[in-house]
């Protein structure tokens, strides 16, 4: 433990690293009784079994993956490296600290890109896959806010709030790190394929599972404590009752980081898990300096620096402007709400447009800016 | 030869008339005393439908002494095969007794299939016009059509319309017809129609005719007889809130723009839809004839009687197959799609349809007619049609109510998928359905009725009318892309606001377009004469659904 890393590790390492259905804890130890991993390939079949306690099912695993020919070996490593997908194992420096301490730990996890840094302080923020409006801008502003003051956020690439987190940190030019159920080489679900390739850039993308592994529904909850663990603290921004996200919170729980929550109203079904959460003694997640005083990452944060110029709205914008809010509504509504001709209303959503105030958010429906 | 032999008529017992039946005949004709050679001639005028034209046929009997068979020839299929026996049976049943004699009869021009069972008058007709029972004389000029029952009565025939068309076309001014299709024949002006129940009756009425046309001179009005019933339930003043939704219908009507209608199910999508045909104005006398014509090819003419001047409202149910809503069949008949012509074709549940049928629809959408081409020939049938299309936003319907809808992007994406991107840009307006609130439900306000809108709805129609006088165009939704700069006149503001949000919303150019047919509608139903910064506005609210959404 504790060498610093060639660029790539080699063709056997991968091998190791690769080998399903052998728990982290014990990959490390049965590693650690060998000087490297083609050691373990090349040896013979009592040398290896005796060394480490694997149950039957393990040991047949390891055999059969030992059976693998060395050209295949060369193969995938091969398209690993061409790929630029990263390997780092538990006996790296890089290895993540924080990772280090959980209860579970992967043995070897996969990046392209970069890997959070010890000192970088890393935020998660996950949620329902099926959002509302109100809880993607909130992921949004929130990712923002946290990568603007420096703070890496961690999601999962997922759609809805996930993918929301992460754009937010996008734009602020934040660093960003995604945490896959897959094979890192996947993009899923595939329409984050923008998204994807600026992670790369970006931050980075993360998986513990081998490169070509399908996503199943089985390692996503897996996935969720390396969300945790790699952070410092979690924000949970919208979740059903029964939802990943609370299964992000518990292991967060498990792992001693903080859980924040972004509360929601009563009725909202897609606020009831993070509304429980909070119940249960989350933190409430009120604003981002609040959040980030609590945290204590920067005691001293100045205030927001750029407060946005007040506009001048005509007496029926204000009206207009008044009946929206962050759940998006129709004209129809509006027109109820206003008493206005539908004319009036299409007028005065243009002008409201143009200066900046509202956003269409699906055809026809606004939410305040 | 022609010979013609008067018989006293009705019909007496005479004496030259072997009283055992022709057809019952037992006794070997061989054995029977020799007979005068004559021969016996007559001719009778009836009509095919071909498509909704109709072609003039004329049925030959010539009745001659030798066995006692019964011929016919010219390319007959087998519901005019099976006259024969229909016929045998009807005169015997009318108490008209035919001595045992070959009869031959012929239908020409003979190169054209004769299918149908309205031969079965002309055909009995002719056979005893041939027996002399009948003066030739009385036939002339008459066009026949109807089919006939064992027992002789006369029954409704499929098609009748185009027939009597085709009669007054080639110069015939008499037409007789069953009675069960007297209103139907009736539509056509400056024919006189004999209605007839049986064959009796037939036979009394052109005897009678002969002798007093001027009988049967004054008949009613076709207009006192075919009212106007506008179906109930129907009418916008029922209609609660919606405002939205139903400004996009009276824009849709105005400029006859395709309308696609996205929203929940159970708020009133059908409702507005079979509201929207009532605020068309009612139908040329042309373009009711053409529908009437449809209809009788189809036998459906009864749904038109009632409401002749009203465009038809047509809404198949999704399982519709492709001759069903395009037309088909062996022989061709007209569909779903031909029915709503000059009217609106409205499908329910769009995306519940086969993608293969809704896919028959994007040729006759262009042309406004959709032909099928058999073996036989090829059939042409008028579809120009107003195509409402309404479907839910997901499968749920609640989309984008992430509250309620539990459907993920995927499962979003492929229910809109369903319905190919070509057919889409066909709808120049696409309107969201939301449900209603409680309040706006029960809200007493009066709601402008269907008459309110629909004269606007003519105003502006006219006003289009003069635009495109000679055009071969007759709506703004027909106005082709080069032509787009002549009669889309914009203020600069609209021009301004109009490239803005083709940045914006990343438009395409058929969008644009689409847009600037729409707002020229709307410009329209204001009398205006340049397209102002409102109406392209108001346009943009009815684009199609975000590209977001649907790729």
């Amino acid at each position: 433990m504790g060498k610093k890393k060639e660029k790539y590790h080699n063709k056997y390492e991968y091998w190791f690293a690769g080998i399903s259905c052998i728990p982290g804890r014990k990959k490390i130890s049965l590693r650690s009784l060998f000087s490297c991993a083609e050691e373990i390939y090349q040896k013979s079949e009592n040398g290896v079994h005796s060394a480490a306690c694997l149950t039957e099912k393990e040991r047949e695993s390891l055999d059969r993956s030992r059976n693998i020919s060395e050209t295949e070996l060369e193969g995938t490593w091969k398209y690993c490296v061409e790929h630029g997908i990263h390997l780092v194992l538990w006996e790296d420096l890089e290895y993540p600290k924080r990772l280090r301490k959980i209860y579970n730990p992967p043995y070897g996890l996969y990046y392209l890109g970069k890997l959070p840094e010890e000192t970088e302080p890393a935020i998660a923020v996950v949620g329902a896959r099926s959002c509302s409006v109100y809880g993607r801008k909130t992921a949004e502003s929130i990712g923002f806010s946290l990568a603007e003051q420096g703070i890496a956020v961690i999601s999962g690439m997922a759609a809805g709030i996930d993918g929301a987190s992460h754009q937010g940190a996008l734009q602020a030019q934040g660093t960003t790190y995604g945490v896959l159920g897959c094979g890192v080489d996947f993009c899923y679900p595939a329409r984050h394929r923008e998204l994807y390739e600026t992670l790369v850039q970006q931050g980075g993308i993360i998986s513990e599972y081998p490169p070509k592994t399908q996503p199943l529904p089985a390692f996503f909850p897996q996935r969720n404590r390396l969300i945790s663990g790699l952070s410092d603290g979690v924000i949970v921004v919208e979740a059903k009752e029964r939802s990943g996200s609370l299964i992000t919170a518990d292991f967060a729980l498990e792992q001693g980081r903080e859980v924040y929550a972004v509360p929601g109203r009563v009725g909202d079904l897609l606020s009831q898990g993070t509304n429980r959460l909070i119940q249960q003694g989350a933190g409430i997640f009120l604003s981002s300096e609040d959040f980030q005083k609590e945290m204590n990452f920067f005691a001293d944060s100045v205030e927001p620096s750029v407060k946005k110029p007040k506009l001048s709205l005509e007496k029926s914008e204000r009206l207009v402007y008044s009946c929206l809010d962050f759940t998006p509504k129709s004209l129809d509504e509006i027109m109820e709400e206003t008493a206005f001709s539908f004319l009036e209303v299409v007028e005065n959503l243009e002008s409201l447009r143009e200066k900046g105030c509202i956003l269409e958010m699906y055809k026809n429906r606004y939410i305040r800016q | 030869m022609k010979l013609q032999i008067r018989f006293p008529f009705p019909n007496e017992s005479n004496r030259d008339i072997i009283t055992t039946s022709f057809f019952e005949g037992r006794v070997c004709p061989i054995f029977q005393p020799a007979q005068r050679e004559v021969s016996l001639y007559s001719i009778v005028s009836t009509a095919i439908v071909c498509g909704i034209q109709s072609i003039l046929i004329q049925v030959e009997a010539d009745v001659c002494d030798g066995m006692p068979v019964f011929e016919m020839v010219g390319v007959l299929s087998s519901e005019v095969k099976e006259a024969k026996e229909r016929i045998r049976a009807a005169i015997r049943n009318s108490q008209i007794q035919l001595p045992p004699k070959k009869v031959t009869v012929s239908l020409y021009p003979a190169d054209i299939r004769k299918r149908g069972t309205g031969f079965d008058l002309p055909i009995a007709l002719a056979v005893l016009a041939a027996y002399g029972r009948i003066s030739q004389e009385y036939l002339e000029g008459i066009l026949f059509a109807g089919e006939i029952s064992l027992s002789g009565e006369i029954r409704p025939t499929e098609g009748i319309l185009p027939m009597v068309l085709a009669a007054k076309e080639a110069g015939k001014r008499i037409v007789c017809v069953p009675r069960g299709n007297k209103k139907e024949a009736q539509i056509v002006k400056g024919i006189t129609i004999l209605p007839a129940d049986n064959l009796n009756q037939v036979l009394k009425i052109i005897e009678t005719f002969h002798q007093n046309p001027q009988l049967f001179q004054n008949r009613k009005k076709l207009e006192k007889e075919i009212g106007i019933v506008q179906e109930p339930g129907c009418d916008f003043g029922e209609i609660h809130g919606q405002k939205v939704l139903k400004r996009a219908c009276e824009v849709a009507a105005a400029g006859r723009h395709h309308m696609l209608m996205l929203g929940p199910p159970g708020v009133g999508k059908t409702l507005a839809a079979k509201a929207t045909a009532t605020i068309l104005p009612p139908l040329g006398e042309e373009e009711a004839l053409e529908l009437a014509k449809i209809y009788s090819v189809k036998g459906m003419f009864s749904q038109r009687e009632e409401n002749f001047w009203i465009r038809p409202f047509r809404s198949p149910h999704h399982t519709v197959t492709i001759p069903g809503l395009a037309g088909g069949g062996r022989v061709p008949r007209p569909g779903e799609l031909s029915l709503a012509h000059n009217g609106v074709l409205f499908l329910d549940e769009l995306t519940k349809f086969r993608k293969e049928v809704l896919e028959v629809l994007r040729q006759p959408l262009e042309e406004k007619m959709i032909r099928l081409v058999r073996n036989s020939g090829t059939y042409v049938y008028p579809a120009d049609v107003m195509l409402i299309g309404a479907m839910n936003p997901c499968n749920c319907g609640y989309y984008p109510d992430r509250n309620r809808c539990n459907c993920t992007e995927a499962m979003i994406q492929r229910h809109l998928h369903k319905i190919s991107r070509p057919l889409l840009d066909r709808m120049d307006l696409t309107v969201e359905v939301k449900r209603l609130s409680l309040t706006e439900m029960i809200r007493k306000e009066g709601e402008e009725s269907s008459e309110h809108i629909r004269k606007r709805v003519q105003e502006a129609q006219k006003i289009q009318e003069r635009r495109f006088l000679g055009m071969g165009i007759h709506y703004n939704s027909q106005i082709p892309a080069a032509q787009m700069q002549r009669f889309c006149l914009m203020e600069d503001k609209a021009q301004q606001l109009l490239q803005d949000s083709f940045e914006r919303l990343e438009m395409s150019v058929r969008g644009y377009y689409r847009t600037l047919r729409v707002a020229r509608t709307i410009a329209d139903l204001e009398g205006a004469n340049l397209i102002k910064r409102t109406h392209i506005l108001e346009s943009l609210l009815y684009r199609s659904i975000d590209k977001k959404v649907w790729e």
